[in-house]
């Protein structure tokens, strides 16, 4: 385990690397390809296209993981097919980094506080049940259920329900 | 009454000066057209010191507030009342006929030293001529007229300052029997959590009386605070509380304040509901995977698991007979009422209309229970009969929570949203009367209505 981390952590920093050194392409390609010969010019133009790629790729992942919460239906814990890739790139994400979350479930009020308690605790588990799938070890996921008593949003509305109907992923 | 009692009386002064600003008060929203007419006349005050202090409260106001806000006794206007009398030797028989009420309710408030009352009060029916001897009042302990044999009530009590308000109620609760042949909840208190989201900390466990008066806090969090419930001798809470970061349950005693942390499992802790004999606590505990029903023995600590089931199983309520619970749970896709016994063994599904039932609580007379029923996407209250199975809808709010049934089975108090307010809310259990009991500060949930305190 220690070492599938570590080997990550490898990847990680290389990919990074890679992603820092676009900034100076210039650079790069006039010392490469003195020759103006075809094929590497357009070996360079394909590992820019890359490095491109792979830098558009790292920044929507830090955008992802910039959101932190994920929303439900009513009493419901099924988890909507349009949140799978960001739970899965949260998923990358701790298990790459070895990191610890707290998966914060939440009801809207409607319905009585006991059972939106369990239902909380039910869809933080459905997500911590997709994270593991991804790999993500069970000890580095707590669950706590806050029932509709943390509400995002104190209003009595459809839009506050819709917005405290929630998984809160927190970072430890 | 214990705690209210013996409080000092700067105390009680600093605790009503907070009473002004934040108590809790009621408002009747729907009443009902067959409540019968009664008459309580402004009490005379006497004094036997130069300095005369006026009682702390209006006595007869105590008795007819109550009396209106069973949604069974409309009080006749103070204006429209034929005579003041104070004493049954003044009574006009004949006058009280003619204005046509059940009862009438009359009295004097002497104050004997400064702060101490003796309280005197009848209750007359003005149509039964022998209604003396229907009574419990003893015979030789009121005068030989006439009037006499129309007396159902004769009391005299010794209050203070402190209990004044109190004292009321049970007055209230003594003039209520003896009309209805039911007993009387009005010396009770409810129990709920206000939250002020802009306080330092903005969760308060609260206990008032069952008028709104008296609030005092209990506990006050920065963290929720859920699911308060009485013990069976009105002595201690339970409840909920996230101040360790998530569900525990603690028990708290009123007077003392003294707490103990009875449940810290893995998971969430929750529901707390005592046994009707106070030995046992029902709760829920997802400490196995997902929410169970537990019973934990609360002398030794030791549980015992009720539901095997990966559904959700919770919010237990006891049959009054101890001997069996009732609760919600999805096992069928959505929650609906099951029932299990103490002993083990099957639970029993007990509600079958409308797709969401939650939230259910016995009634103290263990003929009705009562729960949350969603109706076209609004939750309202709903009181299902034990014996023939049929549910009524009582309420036509739509956010309604939290139920809690007062200790003689006539009312159900309960947390709604009224405009955009969390509100308590209270209705009778036959849905015909309505009462809201708004909050001054933040929002109010989560009521309990504690079992009879004397």
């Amino acid at each position: 385990m220690k070492r599938s981390v570590q080997l990550l952590l490898a990847l990680f920093a290389a990919l990074a690397l890679a992603a820092c050194s676009t900034t100076e392409p210039a650079d790069d390609t006039t010392d490469t390809t003195v020759q103006q010969d075809d094929g590497s010019d357009a070996e360079a133009e394909a590992l820019a296209r890359q490095r491109a790629a792979e830098e558009a790729e790292r920044q929507r992942i830090a955008a992802l993981l910039e959101n932190t919460t994920i929303y439900f239906d009513f009493d419901s814990d099924a988890i909507r097919s349009g949140d799978m890739e960001l739970l899965e790139v949260h998923a990358k994400h701790i298990q790459a980094t070895g990191k610890k979350v707290i998966l914060e479930g939440h009801a809207d009020e409607r319905g009585t506080p006991e059972y939106n308690l369990a239902l909380g605790e039910r869809r933080a588990k459905s997500v911590a049940q997709l994270m593991r799938t991804y790999g993500v070890s069970g000890s580095q996921i707590e669950v706590i259920s806050f029932g509709e008593e943390s509400p995002a949003n104190p209003g009595h509305t459809e839009q506050a329900w819709q917005e405290n109907r929630r998984v809160e992923i927190k970072y430890q | 009454m214990k705690h209210i009692c013996k409080k000092l009386v700067v105390l009680w002064l600093g605790l009503t000066a907070f009473a002004v600003n934040a108590e809790v008060q009621i408002y009747i929203t729907e009443g009902r057209d067959d409540a019968r007419p009664v008459a309580v006349v402004p009490f005379k005050f006497e004094s036997a010191s130069e300095v005369k202090v006026e009682p702390p409260h209006d006595f007869a106001k105590i008795i007819a507030d109550d009396l209106r806000r069973s949604g069974k006794f409309k009080p006749v206007e103070t204006a429209e009342l034929p005579q003041s009398p104070s004493q049954i030797t003044d009574v006009d028989i004949d006058a009280w006929k003619e204005l046509g009420v059940d009862g009438v309710v009359y009295g004097v408030v002497k104050e004997t030293a400064p702060g101490k009352y003796m309280v005197s009060y009848d209750l007359i029916d003005p149509y039964n001529d022998k209604a003396v001897m229907e009574s419990s009042i003893p015979s030789g302990s009121y005068p030989l007229v006439d009037q006499s044999f129309h007396l159902m009530v004769l009391k005299t009590k010794l209050v203070n300052s402190d209990n004044f308000r109190w004292a009321g109620h049970i007055a209230a609760d003594e003039i209520y029997e003896a009309l209805t042949g039911e007993r009387g909840a009005f010396a009770t208190q409810i129990a709920y959590v206000q939250v002020d989201r802009l306080a330092a900390k903005p969760y308060n466990l609260n206990v008032a009386d069952s008028d709104g008066f008296n609030q005092t806090n209990v506990f006050s969090s920065k963290k929720p605070i859920m699911s308060p419930t009485w013990s069976p001798d009105g002595n201690k809470l339970a409840y909920v509380s996230f101040e360790n970061g998530r569900s525990e349950i603690f028990v708290q005693t009123i007077a003392s304040g003294q707490r103990e942390l009875i449940a810290s499992y893995k998971g969430f802790n929750s529901a707390p509901a005592w046994s009707p004999d106070g030995s046992k606590m029902a709760m829920v505990l997802s400490k196995d995977g997902n929410p169970e029903l537990y019973v934990m023995d609360l002398a030794t600590k030791r549980l015992t698991r009720l539901t095997r089931h990966y559904s959700i199983d919770t919010e237990p309520s006891w049959n009054p007979d101890g001997k069996s619970l009732i609760f919600t749970s999805d096992r069928g896709g959505k929650p609906q009422i099951y029932s299990v016994s103490l002993a083990g063994g099957d639970a029993d599904r007990v509600t079958f209309e409308g797709r969401y039932n939650a939230g259910a609580e016995f009634a103290p007379d263990g003929k009705t229970i009562v729960m949350v029923h969603q109706n076209n996407g609004n939750f309202h209250v709903a009181a299902q009969d034990i014996d023939t199975g049929n549910l009524t809808v009582l309420t036509k709010t739509s956010l309604d929570e939290s139920l809690s049934v007062a200790p003689n089975s006539s009312m159900i108090i309960f947390s709604t949203v009224d405009g955009q307010q969390k509100v308590l809310s209270a209705v009778s259990m036959d849905g015909r009367f309505k009462a809201r009991l708004p909050a001054n500060v933040g929002e109010v949930k989560a009521p309990a209505w504690s079992p009879y305190i004397l």
